[in-house]
């Protein structure tokens, strides 16, 4: 059984259902993977006991002919999900042996349709990163990696969710995008990364970061997958009040309708002086794909592009500050013990939390603080409409954008970048959709000249995922990318 | 725009993190610089707009006024650092 990890979700469920394979095959399979590919870095906890017992269930649930729709697929986990009486830490020091009592709604949803877990993966503290090197746990690293050379960047913040399914250590994973937290890795790994509309998955039991942007989405192989995992993670939950009350569509047509009659607009402003030149030659050659394959392409506009980035770094940063102000040393968590409450509390918050951390929570203290509350939030808040307004107007043309999804291919852990602004620079693509609520999908369409993958995002319309998967789909048929990357487990390689 | 060391603290002080005099110089460079870039928002016009806080404009939903949860003292409890019968310790708060 050595294609075991070769397999799509979409082929591990055909075989399951045909009683090729089982699930326990299946995840002893990838149990196996995640121990060869260890070094990586991609698993903070694993879970493989629990995953040989859900195999197990899931194996007898499709014997019983009770099989949910990702029965026996194994599945993993950003640390950032909280997960019943598995320990969820979102990579920080101050959540470190925080074991939750309850289960993501979520996640919840895999489990139910019979996914297997794997354990929890690596990203940047509290999702607050683009290169996954603010995690306690230290980064993980990108399959893409030469054996003997520099590590890469798997991106961030879900930089683990990224690389382990890349890597072959997980079939599909699940992590959060709040500025580009999944498309960036995605991209940087070669996998499908979506971004659903906001109020599409629950937020409810997700560690907050910045709630009006944060969104729930998967990592996959392929499109087909992406859409798999998505139909089950979707839909209205009560307990978030953010979640829409719409209906998630069945997405199998629209996977294989592709873009006949499309209109697609390419926003000029996306055209940056510092984007690598093999990033517009990818960017080109995704317009040449759609174009043959009878989509009109349409020049449109978004004049508040440049400007998404600043306005994001303070509606994060401030939304942060309100969320982790609960990690006070008192209800869960490290607690570092001082003579009085105020002095507890500070320390306990020093200690606990990192750098990059401190910096957000400091940043969006005082953006919201008496006398700058103007000046800077309700200033990037009003930007905030004009970027999403640019969207709405140009969706009343078009019925999907075509752009890069990261303005590099991934980049060496090697040198670390010091200057805060260069790392937030990796975001400018993937900003706009967040501060807008809209969908988004990153799917690998190419290498670099260096070897490495490199995506091309997709954006539609709220709630308009079918014309991603539609574009993504015809996008992935055409550029024929196949993952090898040169650190996977033996038999992806 | 300068965030001076004096600044950073009581800005640290609000966010209640403990920050020493070394690093309050460090975090006020940092702090100035990322702030100064964000100052690009000032050359966008944005007379007459009104400000968006989230996406999702919508009315919250409604809900019956029932309770639907409750009861799980000790799992509340479970991850707290400290804990006497069915209470969160803290330091001392009342002389």
């Amino acid at each position: 059984m050595s294609d075991l990890l070769k397999m799509t979700a979409a082929q591990a469920l055909s075989s399951l259902s045909k009683k090729q394979i089982s699930s326990v095959e299946l995840t002893t399979a990838y149990i196996e993977a995640m121990e060869a590919t260890h070094e990586l870095n991609n698993y903070v906890t694993s879970t493989t006991e629990l995953a040989k017992q859900m195999a197990l269930d899931a194996d007898k649930a499709r014997a019983d002919g009770n099989a949910g729709r990702l029965a026996g697929l194994p599945i993993g986990v950003k640390d950032l999900f909280c997960t019943k009486n598995v320990m969820t830490t979102a990579c920080s020091s101050i959540l470190n042996g925080f074991v939750p009592t309850y289960e993501s709604t979520v996640t919840s949803r895999l489990w139910e349709s019979g996914g297997v877990m794997l354990g929890k993966l690596n990203c940047d503290e509290f999702a607050m990163g683009s290169s996954n090197e603010t995690s306690v746990f230290g980064p993980a690293i990108n399959p893409w990696s030469a054996r003997d050379g520099e590590a890469l960047s798997a991106g961030g913040s879900s930089g683990g969710s990224a690389s382990a399914v890349a890597a072959g250590a997980a079939l599909m994973s699940v992590g959060t995008d709040t500025g580009g937290s999944i498309r960036q890795p995605a991209a940087f790994c070669g996998v499908v990364g979506l971004k659903p509309t906001y109020g599409r998955c629950s937020r409810w039991g997700v560690v907050a970061f910045a709630s009006s942007l944060d969104q729930a989405g998967p990592f996959t192989r392929d499109v087909e997958d992406s859409a798999l995992i998505f139909s089950v993670m979707a839909g209205h939950d009560a307990k978030d009040s953010t979640s829409a009350s719409m209906s998630v569509p069945d997405f199998s047509e629209a996977i294989n309708s592709g873009v006949e009659g499309m209109r697609i607009g390419i926003p000029g402003e996306y055209q940056m002086d510092e984007m690598d030149n093999e990033i517009s030659d990818l960017w080109r050659q995704g317009r040449k794909w759609l174009e043959q394959a009878g989509a009109t392409m349409v020049d449109i506009s978004l004049p508040h592009t440049k400007y998404a980035l600043a306005c994001y770094y303070i509606i994060a940063p401030a939304e942060a500050s309100s969320n982790l102000a609960r990690y006070d040393g008192v209800r869960y968590g490290n607690r570092i013990e001082a003579e009085t409450l105020d002095l507890m509390y500070e320390a306990t918050r020093a200690s606990g939390f990192g750098e990059e951390v401190q910096r957000r929570i400091l940043i969006g203290t005082y953006a919201l603080s008496a006398g700058y509350y103007d000046a800077y939030y309700l200033k990037a808040q009003q930007v905030r409409r004009l970027i999403k307004q640019d969207f709405d107007t140009a969706f009343s043309d078009v019925d999907a954008i075509l752009t890069p999804t990261t303005p590099s291919a991934a980049f060496s852990l090697g040198k670390p970048v010091t200057d805060p602004i260069t790392m937030y620079l990796n975001d400018v693509f993937t900003v706009p959709a967040n501060l807008a609520g809209l969908p988004g999908i990153s799917v690998p369409a190419g290498l670099s000249k260096q070897g490495l993958p490199l995506g091309l995002q997709v954006l539609a319309a709220p709630f308009r995922e079918d014309r991603l998967f539609s574009v993504a789909r015809t996008i992935e048929l055409q550029a024929q990318f196949s993952l090898a990357p040169a650190r996977a487990a033996g038999e992806l390689q | 725009m300068t965030v001076d060391k004096n600044a950073v603290k009581k800005i640290a002080r609000l966010a209640r993190i403990q920050v020493s005099d070394e690093k309050a110089e460090l975090l006020s460079a940092d702090l100035g610089n990322i702030l100064n870039w964000i100052e690009q928002l000032e050359e966008v016009d944005t007379t007459g707009v009104e400000p968006l806080a989230s996406v999702n404009e919508h009315a919250l939903p409604w809900r019956e006024d029932i309770v639907t949860d409750g009861n799980i003292t000790e799992q509340v409890l479970k991850n707290s650092p400290e804990v006497a019968g069915d209470f969160f310790v803290v330091p001392k708060v009342v002389e």
